[in-house]
């Protein structure tokens, strides 16, 4: 029995950083897209909506993971879409209690995190078969992994759509100096828009696959 | 007992909808006062910008009750004053009856100056959701001193530029009623010199709904306070 495994056995430590990198799931399985492009024209929403998709999917993990022994297998898409939702909710009240300005710039896309795939993913593939604490691991790489790529795209776009990065707590910072604009330099309009942020995924996904061999599919 | 059979499924789904249902309930009823303080702090920090008073969070409430408080109306069409308190008044409930049926709240800010500006709330639609906003006007009930949007889901960039400051201060000196004293509100416009005109602004590229949207509520929304505006 593995009951005896230590909590961050090299299996474990597995669990949190494959999903970084050659499980990711944005760029490898192409997982969580639409909210991808929805939350990243600023800094700010990307690194909330990335703390709020680690709750919900470590929390759904865990959970799903506890029941998966009592779950009739034939509703057992509706209980994890259940427990997905109530977490979700939670997330959206405590945003609209504690986080209000942050709240009203993520707007609908705290609830669509239901729809996110990633969490049903995990909780259909890990979360059913796994212990809790393995599923807890797997919950946050694989919401580290989603957060990593959602910060970096959110990052460029933001400083090459507006010039400025929003953190949270820090408000928001003009990067670019007033000198380069006095020069002609013009922020790129285009970088806001949602396609962009699908072509800054693709060039993430080149990048990663031109440095991993492993990961380029014949 | 039987795992894959009918009885436990259902039972399993009844308990667990029940088991969630109470904790949604019950946490969705505790944040409930917080929440809703946060939505008058907001409304609060948006009236003050109106008359170019910065507030946040934290000094919304000290500065609301400073400079207007209790200096509240609510009219109607005809321009008499009616029941009511202004700010509890849903602008969203409001637009969508009849002209002559609405209630129009108005609040009367006193600045540091002693000089007093008359904010107008305003609420209309934009591309992918509501717009709403305030205007502030000088004593004389013509010229604007002030203004600002904000709106639930505009495109970033494009429509949602209206809540930025460049947007808002072209409004400062305009006029809602022309020469003669008829009314004819404030339109955001493309291709027009609007540094002479005193009844136009610049619109946004790219925005031309969102644009449109901010014209059309200004004019229903001022249209309903002419009546008061020219006592």
């Amino acid at each position: 029995m593995s009951d005896k495994e230590p909590l961050f056995s090299a299996k474990n430590r597995k669990l949190i950083t494959n999903p970084l990198n050659a499980q990711n799931p944005i760029t490898i399985q192409v997982l969580g897209i639409c909210s991808a492009l929805a939350v990243t024209a600023k800094l700010e929403p990307a690194i909330v909506m990335s703390i709020s998709v680690m709750f919900v999917l470590v929390f759904a993990n865990i959970l799903i993971s506890l029941l998966r022994n009592t779950i009739p297998s034939r509703i057992r898409i509706i209980v994890q879409l259940v427990v997905v939702a109530a977490l979700v909710i939670l997330v959206d009240q405590i945003l609209k209690a504690f986080a209000y300005e942050v709240s009203k710039q993520l707007s609908v896309f705290v609830g669509l995190i239901i729809t996110n795939c990633i969490i049903m993913g995990r909780l259909e593939a890990f979360a059913l078969g796994n212990k809790p604490w393995q599923s807890a691991l797997d919950g946050v790489g694989n919401a580290a992994g989603y957060g990593v790529i959602l910060i970096i795209v959110a990052f460029f776009r933001e400083l090459l759509g507006s010039g400025t990065l929003t953190l949270p707590g820090l408000g928001t910072l003009n990067i670019i100096p007033q000198a380069f604009y006095d020069m002609g330099y013009a922020n790129n309009g285009f970088m806001i828009l949602p396609p962009m942020a699908l072509v800054t995924v693709g060039i993430i996904i080149w990048v990663q696959r031109s440095r991993n061999k492993d990961l380029v599919e014949d | 007992m039987d795992k894959q059979g009918n009885l436990y499924t259902v039972l399993y789904a009844v308990v667990m909808v029940i088991v969630v249902a109470a904790v949604l309930a019950f946490v969705s009823e505790s944040l409930k006062p917080i929440q809703n303080k946060n939505v008058e702090v907001a409304k609060k920090i948006d009236l003050l910008r109106s008359v170019g008073i910065a507030s946040d969070a934290t000094t919304a409430e000290e500065l609301y009750a400073k400079h207007i408080g209790e200096n509240t109306k609510v009219i109607n069409v005809s321009g008499s004053e009616v029941e009511g308190n202004a700010f509890d008044i849903d602008m969203a409930k409001e637009v969508r009856k009849e002209q002559k049926d609405r209630n129009y709240p108005l609040y009367i800010c006193k600045l540091e100056s002693g000089e007093e500006k008359i904010i107008i709330p305003l609420r209309g639609v934009g591309l992918w959701g509501p717009v709403w906003g305030y205007i502030s006007l000088n004593a004389d009930k013509n010229t604007v001193y002030g203004a600002t949007f904000d709106h639930k889901g505009e495109t970033p960039g494009l429509g949602a530029e209206i809540s930025k400051e460049f947007f808002q201060t072209p409004f400062k000196g305009k006029t809602i009623f022309d020469e003669s004293g008829v009314f004819t509100s404030i339109a955001v416009v493309k291709g027009v010199d609007t540094s002479t005109n005193p009844h136009a602004v610049d619109a946004i590229s790219g925005g031309t709904i969102t644009s449109n949207g901010v014209t059309d509520m200004l004019k229903e929304c001022l249209s309903g306070y002419e009546k008061y505006l020219k006592n």
